[in-house]
């Protein structure tokens, strides 16, 4: 009995060996990528100690997030990566949600087509290019701002990658001006999708565009404004390294103002050497990722099982 | 009548909105193309501008004079999009192929190990000691291609949900009868008939490596190995980047002074125009995997 039994389990994976040996490479990619690092977490424990190897290296339980909590660091770089994104993904959905209902009014099939590659052209290029486009504006002399804009008021030139001030905002532009596009499109295609009958009876009862667009688009999409905005909540304390990093260029004097996670942990990391401070709040990072993730799919499956990632 | 009126106001208004966010989006690189044409004393005095005031190609002569180090990074740019995203194709649809089958026994565990890497992940700092010290890819080009980019778990649910609906499981079942193996089955019917889907990921892959300069930014030193946007992120730190090459400035030093502020613009204009270029060609598949890709794998 035991014996036929596993004569048929050897049987089946002999008819299913290729396809198993297909998932190969792609499984151990995810290993190496994905699962290596996450033992690899450990280190956010040890003393790292190149001498003595990273195994090797003494465990110093807690100390490295005492050493972060005990900086005012910590608060910092969980402000700035929280204030951020929330500030992102509000400005990202009005935008977006605004401009999918404004292309899809357009009658004019050429214009439409125009609008929606345009606004699309940002999200194309790096940010190492975006950063170019940045300096361009802002340098101090030879920025477009400083050398055109402002003599216009009459105001005096300002040094822009030293004033920690303005940068929430030029930070949140840029992200605005790069992103908006891609969320608009995921809204177009679901307005597009929205069956004309209704606009039709409306337009019969005398509804004017403005109640057509309270009542039916906006009810229509909710689902996947929810599910975007959820998503993007689920991710909140990650960062745009790109945007962070390359868009202020690196500058010192901003760091109180453009600091997040991701940066600190590259800093720590590539600049400084700190092995411990960095793998402490890259380990903090990843759990509290991780937990808001998990939030995030929950509440999405309370609207909308069909919508939740699991 | 009155409707008449209100659907030409909301035409004006939107095109009225629409063109000066698309304003919005196409000016910055206006500036930077005209800067780039512009005498880079002209520049010095009054700034980046639309309208040059001083017409002039110092900064595309210099660049012309520099031109070995950004064509070496061009080829390599051009070698690892194409190489990375043969190779994503062929390990995403690989691996989700199998797990799209629901006749494939621990098909559930597969797709969750591929599921879980979305939901979490190590971090920089673990990353970085595997690919340094467990597998040596400092500076090496492998260490452009392989990490982070290669594959990624919502690549492979998305081909994989692709394979389950639009798959028709009776063409599997009766290849299978005509005596096909799988592995003949999935590249001579269940690719071909998958060429949206490989079409879109593709495209996709293909940007982020041709945009990707965050694993040369950790990953390489040698400025021999670096991509077209490692060497315009380092020209960005340093402007002398490109001469501090000894044979190269022992040559240029003299003969021409660098046009500093129109130079920066001329790199980049290299680089943003094939992209630009290309743009309009794949337009259309990249809307549509925007769309596909939010509604979810």
């Amino acid at each position: 009995m035991e014996n036929r039994k596993a004569g048929k389990r050897m049987r089946l994976l002999k008819t299913y060996a290729p396809l198993y040996l297909l998932t190969i490479p792609g499984l151990l990619y995810l290993l190496i990528n994905n699962y290596l690092p996450m033992l690899g977490l450990v280190i956010a424990f040890k003393d790292v100690n190149f001498s003595k190897g990273i195994l090797g290296s003494d465990w110093i339980g807690f100390k490295n997030f005492e050493y972060l909590f005990k900086t005012s660091d910590a608060y910092v770089i969980t402000r700035n990566t929280i204030l951020y994104n929330s500030a992102f993904i509000v400005l990202n959905l009005i935008v977006a949600v605004g401009v999918a209902i404004l292309l899809n009014e357009i009658r004019s099939k050429l214009m439409a087509r125009f609008y929606q590659s345009v606004v699309l052209l940002p999200y194309l290029i790096s940010m190492v290019i975006v950063s170019y486009l940045g300096y361009a504006v802002l340098s101090m002399d030879t920025g477009f701002l400083n050398k055109t804009v402002l003599p216009l008021f009459g105001m005096d030139e300002i040094a822009w990658y030293n004033e920690p001030k303005y940068w929430p905002y030029i930070l949140t532009f840029i992200h605005t001006w790069k992103g908006a596009g891609f969320l608009c499109v995921v809204y177009l295609a679901a307005i597009i999708g929205i069956d004309q009958e209704y606009y039709e009876a409306a337009t019969l009862d005398g509804a004017s565009k403005r109640q057509q667009i309270r009542s039916i688009t906006l009810p229509l999409i909710a689902p996947v404004i929810t599910m975007m905005t959820l998503l993007a909540i689920g991710r909140i304390f990650y960062s745009d390294f790109g945007l962070f990093y390359q868009v202020p260029m690196d500058s010192g004097s901003l760091f109180n103002a453009t600091n997040v996670i991701d940066t600190y942990v590259y800093r720590g990391l590539m600049q400084l050497g700190d092995i411990g401070m960095s793998s402490a709040a890259g380990m903090y990072q990843s759990l509290v990722g991780f937990v808001l993730v998990l939030l995030s799919n929950y509440v999405v499956r309370k609207f909308n099982r069909e919508n939740a990632l699991f | 009548m009155n409707h008449n009126r209100e659907a030409r106001a909301w035409q004006w208004g939107g095109h009225t909105v629409l063109l000066i966010y698309s304003a919005a989006c196409i000016l910055p690189f206006l500036l930077l193309f005209a800067s780039s044409f512009t005498d880079d004393k002209v520049i010095m005095q009054s700034g980046y501008s639309f309208f040059p005031e001083k017409f002039s190609l110092d900064a595309y002569r210099y660049l012309w004079n520099e031109s070995t180090d950004i064509l070496r990074s061009y080829g390599i740019t051009i070698l690892i999009t194409v190489a990375g995203t043969a190779f994503s194709l062929a390990m995403t649809s690989m691996l989700g192929y199998p797990i799209s089958r629901r006749d494939l026994p621990y098909r559930h565990p597969l797709a969750f190990y591929v599921f879980f890497t979305m939901l979490f992940n190590g971090g920089l700092v673990p990353t970085y000691f595997v690919y340094t010290q467990v597998f040596d890819l400092k500076n090496t080009l492998a260490a452009l291609l392989i990490p982070g980019l290669l594959l990624n778990g919502f690549n492979v649910l998305l081909m994989r949900t692709f394979f389950m609906t639009t798959i028709p499981p009776a063409i599997l079942e009766s290849a299978k009868i005509d005596g096909a193996g799988e592995i003949r089955i999935f590249y001579k019917i269940v690719l071909p008939l998958s060429l949206p889907i490989l079409a879109t990921i593709g495209l996709f892959q293909g940007i982020a490596y041709w945009n990707d300069w965050f694993n040369g930014l950790i990953y390489i030193t040698n400025p021999k190995l670096f991509s077209l946007q490692n060497i315009l992120n380092r020209i960005m730190l340093d402007i002398q980047f490109l001469s501090t090459d000894p044979a190269l400035s022992a040559q240029a030093s003299g003969s021409m002074d660098l046009p500093t502020a129109s130079f920066r613009m001329a790199i980049v204009v290299i680089g943003v125009v094939p992209i630009l270029l290309a743009y309009p060609f794949f337009q259309k598949y990249f809307v549509k995997g925007i769309a596909i890709g939010a509604v979810k794998g």
